[in-house]
């Protein structure tokens, strides 16, 4: 068995890469910029209803003040599963927007595979809901879950199908450097008939997965209280807070690398990715204003009828070289 | 100020309860989330579950049936949490005083912070009493 020996520059990697993950662009890079995305959001919707709406801070202020209050445990719960919860979705988002952002970026190689790494830690945020409402043992929490539930199942399936693009396109690279430097050479995956396709397919996707109107029939404030999230309190609600606001960034991040070839850490790069990124969440905070919230039996056949025949037509016409 | 007089000054979440009330303040403070009031501009948002309130706005005369509802609810919320009674009837039961259905005013089951009277309070009463509980937080 070979051992590497630890050496000066290993120390060097190591610090690196926990830099990227931990500081930028990892977690204290996305969960500032995400505050910020989730206030811009909001203030986008109060312009949108003929309000002045919340001040910059409003995010900063909400995670303080959640974090000064009392985390109260509900004495029926399962206390290790509902205090481990929240850490589950934050610690999957860190390392998704760590290993998106340090490819982007170029700041780092990757991994083989690491497109399906990716995927599958977008997944700990609706997983970490769904461990915690169970955990909460509340009637209107497990009435969330099982909405969340059906939820994930009906949508991952279109997001898994148009994700599937890309990699068809760029040869059958799990690797997001492939696809990203496919993208480089060929020009981005959205002007293609395929890529446009997925593309529109993993909007509505992303809406889903950010739990936002229409499809936020899971913890539908006003229907079931906060549903999952009923019972939770102080510093544990403001870590579910936080990574839903990290979620705001790392999904349309996974979305720009995939099909508009991410963000070239050079010239106009950065500016054209911030400049791509403002659109993606004009159209997400659109989309909330002017749809009402869908059943959970709707969104569910929605996803599994029309959301994935064009999943799957777009795979068609990848498959077919379009 | 320090930071989390700061952060709840700016940040007061609000759940609504009605303990048996005509809907007429629930209405009002409805109105207070509209485009014309647009309280979300202090930071106050409506929020569904008690245990992510900073304050619990009370409108009704508070009936037996709803009585030991009351209570279970301020257990439940986290410190801190303010108490409004918004309406004369949650500040004294208004009509409703002595009549069969209801015992104790509001302030008998649950520490009460903020009285905004009114049939109902006007939406700028309900801005000035969430303002001044705010302070108290």
């Amino acid at each position: 068995m070979k051992v590497q020996r630890y050496t000066h520059e290993t120390g060097r990697n190591e610090m690196r890469t926990l830099f990227i993950y931990l500081v930028f662009p990892g977690f204290a890079f996305t969960a500032l910029a995400g505050m910020m995305a989730s206030w811009l959001e909001r203030k986008i919707t109060a312009r949108l209803q003929w309000r002045v709406g919340p001040p910059w801070y409003q995010s900063f202020a909400d995670m303080a003040k959640l974090c000064a209050k009392v985390a109260l445990v509900p004495a029926a719960a399962s206390r290790i599963a509902f205090l481990c919860a929240p850490a589950i979705g934050l610690a999957g988002v860190i390392v998704a927007s760590g290993l998106l952002g340090g490819v982007d970026l170029g700041l780092s190689r990757g991994c083989p595979g690491d497109l399906a790494l990716a995927v599958c830690l977008l997944l700990t945020p609706p997983l970490s809901l769904i461990i915690g409402g169970a955990a909460s043992r509340h009637q209107l929490a497990l009435l969330g879950v099982r909405r969340e539930m059906r939820l994930t199942l009906a949508r991952e399936c279109p997001f898994i199908l148009a994700s599937a693009v890309p990699v068809l396109k760029a040869g059958m690279t799990l690797r997001v450097a492939g696809l990203l430097a496919h993208q480089q050479a060929h020009g981005s995956f959205l002007w293609s008939p395929s890529g446009a396709l997925a593309f529109a397919v993993s909007v509505v996707c992303m809406q889903a997965k950010l739990g936002y109107v229409p499809f936020d029939a899971s913890e539908a404030d006003t229907e079931i209280n906060s549903g999952p999230l009923i019972e939770y309190s102080g510093p544990l609600l403001a870590l579910f807070r936080l990574t839903r606001m990290m979620v705001l960034i790392a999904l349309p991040v996974y979305l720009l690398t995939l099909f508009v070839g991410g963000a070239v850490f050079r010239g106009w790069g950065i500016g054209a990715a911030v400049l791509e990124y403002g659109v993606l969440l004009l159209l997400i905070t659109l989309i909330k204003n002017t749809n009402p919230r869908l059943r959970i039996d709707q969104a569910q056949r929605f996803f599994l009828g029309p959301v994935t025949a064009v999943a799957a037509a777009a795979v068609l016409l990848a498959l077919a070289g379009r | 100020m320090g930071w989390r007089r700061w952060a709840r000054t700016k940040s007061p979440w609000v759940f609504h309860f009605s303990t048996g009330s005509c809907n007429n303040c629930d209405i009002e403070i409805l109105d207070c989330l509209t485009p014309r009031f647009d309280v979300e501009r202090f930071g106050i948002q409506l929020v569904g579950s008690i245990r992510h309130a900073d304050i619990l706005l009370v409108t009704g005369s508070v009936n037996r049936r709803v009585a030991p509802t009351i209570r279970e609810l301020y257990a439940k919320a986290p410190a801190p949490c303010l108490v409004v009674a918004c309406g004369t009837c949650a500040c004294g039961q208004h009509m409703f005083k002595e009549s069969y259905h209801t015992m104790d005013p509001l302030d008998a089951y649950v520490p009460v912070s903020v009285y905004i009277p009114g049939c109902p309070p006007k939406p700028e009463a309900f801005i000035s009493g969430i303002v001044k509980a705010v302070h108290t937080l």
